[in-house]
């Protein structure tokens, strides 16, 4: 069973095409690369998967559901969790209450008025820190750690979800060497149970954690397959280096 | 906690050491900080900046002397009445309103709230426009006479409290939350599972509610109703008193309507230009405070204690 598959997606903003007939099957517990130049696409594609930006054709389905008609939020409690290009937090909250508050988003409890958020959600959220290796700076807030950790953050929210298919927009962008290491270490532990897409413009460390790979152009698939496939094939050396 | 209670304290004692002039525009102070709370509950809590709250307080005034004078219900039926039928109302505001944020949704609410300002002008034969509707009377709760300042006060003071802690318990919910990410990030909300509309939609109703409350406690200290209490004016003066007191904080709106109903009752009785003191006091807060009196207070103590 594909854990995603997309056919016939389409969205333009004005008359530009953005995404450009775009068919793929991502199998389950797969990683998917999603590679290309600026500009070729890559976060509308996933702004469409997730629901943030609607189609304007094509069909996505999750798990063999027809998920198009979906809301962004109905899609998350079918098991989609993304993170984001550029890092969105809540600067004044604590590195565990951002993580609760993702814990508290499948659970019924988020609709309590009159309560107080049980403990337990702060010691899961706890526990998902310790995955990504921020449990000792728990409870700082957001605005007060690195940029390196709040990518983490950023990854350990949607872990915290245990989501069937996760969707990571350059997870490594502006990160050091060392931060690097450390988040393609988390990335690496995610279970096979989650199927993982990435976009990632850093290939010399992306090629190494991706099954497959797509390559995007000007809203369109130009090229898929293996990495030595997509390595070898021309149509990848001309579009990063344009011969 | 601790302060909470002090400050419940001192209320509660106040009747004991000051007049009845005092007592009243006290009473007035509980009534507008009702008000401005529910106010607090979207601009603060929410990020939904309201022009149009007042025709919460005002219809829910506007039901109770109509029930009361062209139906002579009792007062412990139209209460109920006068707050079911102006959240049901809030309820349909809501759906209208919400369709936009921002900007947007200032227009709207305050589009929606004119609308009903205008009605409650022209509809002579059921509001007697300009004339306002008189002839009201307090209710008497458990055979309580409300008719002298003191008991009314309580009465006020008891009701101010409740709403206070309804809505702080409101704000520290899991949904109060949920509520908060939806003001920060509404993006990242939507994609961890929330409704960011329906948790909009749920604060706007509870925030109408309040502001159905703030509206009888409002006909009852008046005993009389008017279309000024559904004018932009008023939708404008509780927003300041949130503003000027620190939004998002619980105690901001409460000051801040101490502040506003302070300076539009008391100071005005010595200044003949008080509207100008008003405009000053509101343009230090913004430039000194900006976070408001609250919130500002806070930051000059903790820088003293620092030093200290």
């Amino acid at each position: 069973m594909a854990a995603l598959r997309i056919q016939g997606l389409k969205k333009a903003f004005g008359g530009l095409p953005a995404i450009n007939d775009v068919s793929l099957e991502v199998a389950a517990g797969e990683r998917r690369l999603i590679i290309g130049p600026n500009g070729a696409g890559k976060t509308t594609l996933f702004n469409l998967l997730t629901g943030d930006l609607p189609r304007d054709a094509g069909s996505i389905a999750l798990f063999d559901e027809e998920v198009s008609r979906f809301s962004t939020s109905r899609r998350c409690h079918r098991g989609l969790a993304r993170t984001y290009q550029i890092i969105t937090l809540f600067p004044q909250d604590t590195l565990e209450h951002n993580v609760a508050l993702s814990l508290l988003g499948l659970s019924r409890e988020r609709w309590s008025m009159f309560g107080r958020l049980p403990a337990r959600f702060y010691a899961d959220a706890r526990a998902v820190l310790a995955q990504v290796g921020l449990e000792a700076v728990a409870h700082r807030p957001i605005a007060e750690v690195a940029y390196g950790e709040k990518r983490r953050v950023e990854i350990a929210m949607a872990l915290a979800q245990k989501p069937r298919v996760l969707l990571l927009d350059e997870p490594l962008a502006g990160l050091s060497r060392e931060e690097r290491g450390k988040v393609k270490a988390v990335i690496g532990a995610i279970p096979r149970e989650t199927t993982v897409v990435m976009i990632e413009h850093d290939m010399d460390t992306a090629l190494d954690m991706a099954d497959r790979i797509t390559v995007l152009h000007y809203g369109r698939v130009i090229v898929e397959g293996t990495r030595s496939e997509v390595v070898a094939d021309p149509k990848t050396r001309e579009v990063y280096l344009g011969h | 906690m601790k302060t909470a209670l002090a400050v419940i304290v001192a209320a509660a004692l106040l009747p004991l050491i000051a007049g009845e002039y005092y007592v009243n525009l006290a009473s007035q102070i509980v009534i507008f900080a009702v008000f401005a709370a529910s106010i607090n509950l979207l601009l603060g809590y929410g990020g939904l900046p309201t022009l149009g709250h007042a025709a919460y307080l005002g219809v829910a005034a506007y039901l109770s002397a109509l029930l009361y004078l062209k139906l002579h219900l009792a007062h412990w039926a139209i209460a109920p009445l006068a707050l079911a039928g102006t959240t049901l109302m809030a309820g349909v505001f809501g759906l209208i309103a919400l369709r936009a944020t921002g900007l947007g949704f200032l227009m709207l609410t305050l589009a929606l709230s004119q609308v009903l300002w205008g009605t409650a002008y022209r509809w002579v034969s059921m509001t007697d426009g300009d004339n306002g509707l008189r002839g009201l009377a307090r209710p008497a709760p458990f055979g309580l006479n409300l008719n002298e300042a003191m008991p009314f006060y309580y009465f006020v003071l008891a009701v101010g409290v409740l709403a206070v802690w309804m809505m702080a318990r409101f704000v520290a919910s899991p949904f109060g939350a949920t509520l908060r990410g939806t003001r920060d990030q509404p993006r990242r909300m939507s994609a961890l599972g929330y409704d960011v509309w329906l948790i909009r939609w749920i604060t706007f109703v509870y925030a109408g509610f309040w502001g159905a409350v703030s509206g009888l406690l409002f006909v009852y200290y008046h005993k009389y109703i008017h279309p000024v209490s559904l004018s932009l004016a008023n939708s404008a003066e509780g927003l300041l008193a949130v503003i000027a007191g620190g939004s998002g904080t619980l105690a901001g709106p409460l000051v801040g309507a101490a502040i506003v109903l302070l300076l539009k009752n008391w100071v005005s009785a010595y200044i003949e230009r008080w509207n100008m003191l008003l405009g000053f006091v509101f343009v230090f807060i913004v430039v000194f405070m900006p976070e408001g009196v609250v919130p500002g207070v806070r930051r000059l103590w903790r820088r003293y204690a620092s030093r200290a």
